[in-house]
């Protein structure tokens, strides 16, 4: 494999070849196998420009895992405070002799601005509002174990502008043949979203009806200065997920996030709490499918 | 001096020779216009052959930003007025948003004799509408135009208040000079890199609703009609804004509005694969806005081309896309891209060219129009719309190579260019200093 900037760039054969793989190294992880030596002798960097939890430690646990060596770069700590550019930053890891680096920005287009500079592989981690290759790939690994994708019903809630994860979704989605429907306030669903293939609701009821899936996404709450929606809790009332309002999905319609979760805002409480929300289930398969990518983009022998 | 311009096709805006001419020159002006008869060479100190092709009255930017004082790495009056005159522009008119700001007499003076000293084409400065472009106080607009300001303008930014506006197009009305509006109204920006479109969708780039423009506009035609005062919109670039300055005109409101070559040629999709030459305030739209700009040009709702001219080092537009500077080095590939965008379809003739790149602009600042006649200054360019180059901005007198047009093929190039009676430029050496 080569760069993963994209789910956009992966056909549907390839997709299914990584949750493949993903499931394969999931159960070994589940048994206590979380020692693999195809990155054995490989440099993994990690370049997180942005906060996060559960990318940035998942990244590199797949990595360790795999046998790699690893090191984490973070901007609080690091010269890009004193005003290092991220072509020099890049250009600097890439010196240090790593075979792949994974990148997390806040710039949409950041890993493919730092392609023409670097010799490494890129895996992008997350960029501004773009792409998150990852998060949709174990997304789906999560429904693969539980469901069927040709004609599946999959509502995506919350800030659609702003989301990355909401992109990828919608794209790996479509590419496996499943049905989207995207909700949330006028102000925070974009323009022209139609045209990607996805049906546009801005009432939730009416948007996760007969729904397998719900992907909701997380509020970000410092958005709310810019007067997208008048206040948290208007947004919980009416398009935050919670019991009431999942009489109208199907019975066994399961409940996903990426993480982190704003309790009361997006989500509920009791949501997160249920059988039917699949958070923690996500973040196990992240460390699958990113130990798969990193597999596929680095592994020697099996 | 004496020089003599052969077989040339005279082309003014009113109307286009039918036949070829020699144009003769003498101390910087236009002392005759003859048949192509047998002429003596030797009198003359140069013998330019124009080989059939135009000879425009010389081209009018009134909006560039020559980056001096305080840019210099990015541009200088040197080297953008060289651009100009190999752009074929013989007069052009620099903004004040450069550092410090030109928003009092002294600023002005000292870009005069950089003027004097560097410039290779005649060049007039703008001042700002506030001190420093803050858009709180009104800057000297009096002293300043006794120092021979030809307008004002906070370009690059808006004037937020309607307040402070109103003031400025009444005080500068006194001094006839027109305020040069940006319109964008900031508080719709928010953030926006592109065009909100398919493409900032596609990219994850947050978009510019055509609305930041419109609304602006909305304002300034209210504000141009209620003081009954001449207000000049600068780089229009949305269907809906061209649509309102139409009606506007309809009513006789004293509105004058231009636009760039780049607002007429291409798209938001300039910008994918996150291309930093595409990034540009305003922002390149899409098809309907470009139709619509086309359209406001044939149909006399714009009234001038002008470039923008925005020259950015290199290291300004190699960042993150957010991060990059905004701006389109355009004085070398403006009179092709007009030429090759408007007039080789067939939207506008030779002579609409010559009146929205040369006579309405320098109405709009209040300089003498120029012309292709006898007794008139002799500033001409000499332009032959056969030939096919492509764009290679590592060329460029310019400092800025920032252009979305790197590597696109136009149609016409400057062959000579003549200030005040001298050759400033041609296309075979170059510069003559």
């Amino acid at each position: 494999m080569n760069n993963l900037y994209d789910v956009v760039d992966l056909s549907k054969n390839e997709i299914m070849t990584i949750l493949d793989k993903a499931k394969y190294f999931k159960n070994q992880i589940t048994t206590g196998n979380k020692s693999f030596k195809n990155l054995n002798g490989k440099t993994v960097v990690l370049a997180f420009f942005e906060n996060s939890t559960r990318t940035k430690c998942s990244f590199e646990l797949a990595a360790k895992y795999l046998g790699a060596q690893t090191t984490v770069l973070t901007s609080s700590g690091s010269s890009v405070l004193k005003g290092e550019t991220l072509i020099d930053t890049s250009r600097t890891l890439d010196y240090m002799a790593s075979d792949a680096i994974v990148i997390r920005h806040s710039q949409s287009g950041a890993p493919y601005f730092i392609s023409n500079h670097i010799k490494s592989k890129i895996l992008n981690a997350g960029d501004g509002l773009h792409a998150h290759p990852t998060q949709a790939l174990l997304d789906m690994l999560t429904i693969y174990e539980r469901k069927e994708f040709q004609n599946l019903k999959v509502a995506i809630v919350g800030d659609i502008l702003h989301s990355r994860v909401a992109r990828s979704n919608i794209h790996i989605l479509k590419t496996l043949g499943a049905d989207i429907n995207v909700c949330g306030p006028k102000t925070l669903v974009p323009k022209g979203i139609d045209k990607l293939g996805v049906k546009v609701f801005y009432n939730l009821e009416q948007a996760i009806k007969n729904c397998d899936v719900i992907i909701d996404l997380r509020i970000q709450l410092e958005r709310q200065d810019s007067g997208f929606f008048p206040s948290t809790g208007e947004y919980f009332k009416l398009y935050g997920i919670k019991e009431e309002v999942l009489k109208y999905a199907k019975e066994d319609c399961i409940v996903m996030h990426p993480g982190p979760v704003n309790r009361g805002v997006e989500i509920s409480s009791g949501i997160i709490a249920s059988d039917r929300c699949l958070v923690d289930e996500q973040v196990l398969s992240g460390v699958a499918v990113r130990m798969a990518v990193l597999d596929m983009m680095l592994g020697g022998e099996n | 001096m004496k020089i003599l311009i052969k077989n040339g096709l005279v082309v003014n805006e009113n109307e286009m020779d039918k036949q070829h001419k020699n144009i003769i020159i003498e101390d910087g002006v236009i002392k005759e216009i003859t048949a192509l008869d047998k002429i003596e060479e030797n009198e003359f100190s140069e013998v330019i052959d124009a080989k059939g092709a135009y000879v425009l009255p010389g081209l009018v930017d009134i909006h560039v930003h020559l980056r001096e004082p305080g840019f210099e790495k990015k541009e200088t009056v040197k080297s953008g007025s060289m651009a100009a005159a190999a752009g074929g522009f013989t007069d052009i008119a620099c903004m004040p948003n450069t550092s410090p700001v030109i928003d009092n007499k002294y600023t002005v003076q000292l870009l005069k004799y950089k003027i004097k000293d560097d410039a290779v084409v005649n060049v007039y400065p703008i001042g700002a509408v506030t001190k420093g472009e803050k858009g709180e106080e009104l800057a000297e607009i009096g002293k300043m135009a006794e120092e021979g300001i030809v307008a004002i303008s906070d370009d690059g930014k808006p004037v937020m208040s309607a307040r402070i506006m109103k003031n400025a197009v009444e005080y500068a009305s006194m001094f006839n000079i027109p305020v040069i509006s940006h319109c964008e109204d900031e508080t719709l920006v928010e953030g926006g890199q592109i065009n909100e479109g398919m493409t900032s969708l596609q990219l994850g780039l947050k978009g510019i609703n055509p609305l930041a423009e419109e609304v602006m506009v909305s304002r300034e035609i209210a504000l141009a009609a209620g003081l009954d005062t001449h207000i000049h919109l600068a780089h229009i670039s949305t269907k809906g804004a061209i649509d309102l300055i139409r009606d506007a005109k309809k009513r006789n409101v004293k509105i004058t509005a231009e636009t760039c070559p780049h607002y007429f040629s291409l798209t938001e999709k300039e910008a994918l694969g996150y291309n930093t030459y595409a990034k540009v305030n305003p922002p390149l739209r899409c098809e309907e806005d470009v139709e619509a700009v086309i359209n406001g040009i044939k149909d006399g709702t714009l009234d001038c081309i002008v470039t923008d001219h925005a020259p950015h080092a290199v290291e300004d537009k190699n960042l993150e896309f957010d991060r990059a500077a905004n701006g389109i080095s355009g004085l070398e590939t403006s009179l092709a891209a007009t030429y090759t965008y408007l007039v080789k379809p067939g939207h506008i003739s030779m002579q609409q060219l010559v009146e929205i790149m040369s006579k309405n602009p320098a109405k709009v600042i209040g300089i003498e129009e120029n012309k292709v006649t006898v007794g008139a200054k002799a500033n001409l360019t000499i332009f032959n719309p056969d030939s096919e180059w492509t764009v290679d901005s590592a060329q460029f007198y310019s400092k800025g190579k920032n252009t979305p047009f790197n590597g696109k093929k136009l149609y016409g190039t400057v062959e000579t260019t003549i200030v005040n009676g001298k050759k400033v430029y041609s296309r075979g050496m170059g510069i003559c200093l």
